[in-house]
């Protein structure tokens, strides 16, 4: 649990990092329900994740940022519109929900590793089921993996029998043995507690300048968000669709030192009337519902 | 291995050493010290304690168990009843898990087969003694049918509860890293079930006890000596051949080897569980 280790610091940022896995959502609606009568989640969302970069989605809660992890993930579908990974379609017109696939993994908000099998089992797990690599294959590059996140004593453990922070090292192990283009985060963080939070978050980074993978992360922590994130899209309530889009340029790599800098603070000042007016829409509308 | 082995003591050291222990002891012993004085008031005191009374007092079902583990045919009945225990139970198992996980797994065949299997399962198990004699070719068919009906709905339930219960993101998770419908089963829906499947085996074997020694006392107990010999015993048969013996000590010893049996066959199930599904339990 080192604060910037090794990795970090062999990290180069003239480097030219691969690039794989930039996402474009163009025009997505889904409503829930008829066409007519049903609830609409996602009202004409455009916007970018870009490769090789953390994107992160905030917005208050159930304002349809699930969705379009969803549809991304090919679990639900969408109304209309389209989703493009690279320059493959994943969904769209005549194909409304996306195929899963091994290149878009989900990390879930209360995690999804599979209590029934240890950790390294879950985390040998895809490529195995993919057939892209014997057991033999798998299981040492789990061990070097778990090892570089410092999880190499809980290997043989269920994930019942550790902590809900280590399990979610786990399971972001277990999606990169897939060799993803992309990681979607469906608020990861969200049960932890800040300090083990703040760990988490260098903990994600060090993995993140390591693999070079897009990250496409909901939250609806703003600090979070601006701390992790190369590109910030603040999504409106229900209907969900981006209110405001920031490129947030702080350089990478970051330390928790970044949260004292005068330009985060300047980019909260920013964004933070305008995720607050958002809350308050969003818990009016609650309000009426009731 | 040692300091496992120092753990399990102090572990033990600790319980002896509780409250809890000691209430239950105290509890055990009050109990037993009551049922003998009551049913020796009438020898003792000269007047019968109400109910009590009636009961033969423990030490003599305590002499009569000595007496009746000595004798061949006592542990003939226990074993006779355990076989159809068994053969009920796993027949309940070996048709009631599939049955269970492909009503969980397939929605047409869940609403084909559940309505049915929903108006056959609040009959109990002893109203099908009658049904079954007249339905299987021997009485130990229909003995072994009515225990299976015992532990088989149980099961099934259970197994239908488990699958469905299994969170929606193992699913996904499983869809996305490229699992086939098959592996999905296997590696997510018999797993997840398993728990399941240990909840209602545990319970279900203690039911089939409860059956198995009413369906001997009702179709075993009175037809024993025309149906021949060996088809008529079991523990049921014992208790039941133990009143009209008028032998009441030996009424109360066999109830209490059935508990033992019950016991011992709930604790088994447990322990094959637990084993089977290591992540649940602690440490």
């Amino acid at each position: 649990m080192s604060v910037l280790p090794a990795a970090v610091q062999s990290f180069s940022p003239g480097a030219e990092p691969v690039r794989k896995g930039r996402i474009r959502i163009n025009d997505v609606v889904k409503i829930y329900g008829a066409d007519d009568t049903g609830i609409l989640a996602v009202d004409h969302c455009t916007f970018e994740v870009p490769p090789g970069e953390i994107t992160v989605v905030v917005g208050p809660s159930g304002c349809g940022k699930t969705t379009l992890l969803n549809a991304i993930a090919g679990f639900h579908s969408i109304s209309s519109g389209s989703i493009y990974l690279d320059d493959q379609m994943l969904c769209g017109p005549g194909k409304l929900k996306a195929q899963p696939g091994p290149d878009r993994i989900v990390v879930f908000q209360n995690g999804a590793l599979f209590p029934w099998k240890t950790n390294i089992e879950n985390v040998t797990f895809g490529p195995i089921m993919q057939g892209a690599m014997s057991s033999a294959e798998a299981y040492d590059k789990a061990r070097d993996m778990m090892a570089d996140a410092g999880l190499r004593d809980v290997e043989h453990n269920y994930p019942g029998e550790i902590s809900s922070g280590v399990r979610r090292r786990v399971e972001i192990v277990r999606a990169l043995m897939n060799n993803p283009k992309i990681l979607l985060l469906d608020e990861p963080y969200r049960a932890l507690d800040s300090l083990t939070k703040s760990v988490m978050h260098e903990a994600l980074l060090e993995i993140f300048y390591k693999n070079r993978v897009s990250i496409f992360f909901i939250t609806h922590d703003l600090e979070e968000a601006i701390f992790l994130g190369h590109r910030v899209v603040i999504m409106t309530t229900r209907p969900c669709r981006p209110k405001k889009i920031l490129d947030i340029d702080i350089p990478h790599p970051r330390d928790y030192s970044v949260l004292t800098a005068k330009r985060f603070r300047e980019f909260m000042d920013e964004t933070v009337a305008a995720v607050h007016e958002e809350a308050i829409k969003a818990f009016a509308a609650g309000e009426k519902e009731r | 291995m040692a300091a496992a082995g120092r753990a399990v003591s102090s572990k033990v050291a600790s319980f002896i050493l509780g409250d809890d222990f000691w209430r239950g002891v105290v509890s055990i012993a009050a109990f037993l010290v009551f049922w003998e004085i009551g049913s020796r008031s009438q020898a003792w005191f000269g007047f019968a304690f109400p109910w009590v009374s009636q009961v033969p007092a423990p030490t003599a079902v305590l002499q009569e168990m000595f007496k009746l583990v000595q004798e061949p045919s006592f542990w003939n009945s226990a074993l006779l009843s355990t076989v159809r225990v068994f053969e009920g139970f796993f027949a309940a198992m070996a048709i009631g898990i599939p049955l269970g996980l492909a009503m969980a797994v397939s929605r047409t065949f869940y609403g084909i087969t559940f309505p049915v299997f929903e108006v056959l399962r609040p009959i109990p198990p002893l109203a099908w003694v009658p049904a079954s004699i007249i339905f299987w070719p021997t009485q130990e068919l229909s003995i072994a049918f009515v225990t299976f009906l015992g532990a088989f709905f149980t099961i099934v339930i259970n197994v239908i509860g488990g699958a469905q219960a299994i969170d929606v993101r193992y699913f996904q998770a499983a869809r996305s890293m490229g699992s086939s419908t098959w592996d999905i089963f296997r590696r997510i829906i018999l797993p997840g079930t398993l728990p399941s499947i240990v909840v209602g085996a545990t319970v279900g074997v203690g039911i089939t006890w409860a059956v198995v020694v009413a369906a001997e006392m009702i179709s075993g107990g009175g037809s024993a000596g025309s149906m021949g010999g060996a088809a008529g015993g079991g523990l049921g048969f014992f208790i039941w051949n133990s009143y009209v013996g008028g032998s009441y000590t030996q009424i109360v010893a066999g109830m209490i080897s059935i508990g033992i049996a019950g016991y011992i066959s709930s604790a088994a199930l447990r322990k094959i569980g637990q084993w089977m599904t290591p992540w649940l339990s602690e440490n």
